[in-house]
């Protein structure tokens, strides 16, 4: 028997200085094969992995960031951005990648990804999942 | 008898920024690099830490980040490894805040 569970990803580390954001997103792109409601949150330094225009050409590692648009793809459609901590690092919803879905049931509609969520939004998500995995 | 204070890691996560800047002194310059550059942004509350210090920033970890060079504080030079080594050069002592 399989049932539909809630799965959330907490994203907390910002993407080059530790290794938590790639492996998180690898770990996000494998379990989105097992057809799970899926929902990512960035909050504290994660907001800084969806920071548009990541050119690393200049410190010899990969840019990961382009993955972050192919998320739709994968019907991972809810991305919840910690309003509170982007404003304190100073950033805006401008200053992130502009990610979009496409809804099959609506013509393919495009829409947003990202969900600019308060902290008690945010805890109010965190409330209603299965499943927390934390990087 | 100047330092170059190296502060590495994001100041929303470690306290290496507070500790470096409380304790510069004289001609001391600060130059932050790979998480360390999110100090230099203008509105994060982080950048309080840095008035009234020489602070430079390694240009190639901005880029990386995605930190564009018109959002960080007046004031902060932005240097590529080529000035990395200068300021090293140009200092008595390197201290590095891991």
């Amino acid at each position: 028997m399989s049932e539909i569970k809630k799965f959330m990803y907490v994203n907390r580390k910002a993407p080059y200085g530790t290794i938590y954001a790639w492996e998180a997103l690898e770990v996000i792109l494998i379990g989105a094969a097992f057809e799970q409601d899926v929902s990512l949150a960035f909050m504290d330094d994660g907001v800084y992995q969806l920071t548009k225009g990541q050119d690393t050409t200049g410190i010899g590692m990969k840019n990961f960031s382009p993955t972050y648009s192919a998320l739709g793809d994968y019907e991972i459609t809810k991305i919840y951005v910690d309003k509170e901590s982007l404003e304190e690092r100073g950033l805006s919803l401008d200053d992130l990648q502009h990610l979009v879905w496409e809804d099959e049931d609506e013509d393919w509609a495009e829409k947003d990804s990202i969900r600019l969520v308060s902290r008690t939004e945010l805890a109010d998500v965190l409330a209603e999942q299965d499943v927390l995995f934390n990087f | 008898m100047a330092m170059l204070h190296l502060v590495n890691k994001s100041p929303y996560d470690a306290s290496s920024l507070e500790t470096a800047s409380s304790i510069m002194k004289g001609d001391d310059a600060m130059l932050l690099i790979e998480d360390g550059v999110y100090a230099a942004v203008r509105n994060g509350k982080a950048a309080a830490s840095l008035e009234g210090l020489k602070v430079s920033v390694l240009g190639p970890d901005l880029a990386a980040r995605g930190i564009g060079e018109d959002k960080l504080i007046d004031g902060v030079t932005v240097v590529d490894y080529a000035g990395f080594v200068d300021m090293v050069e140009a200092n008595d002592k390197v201290q590095s805040w891991l």
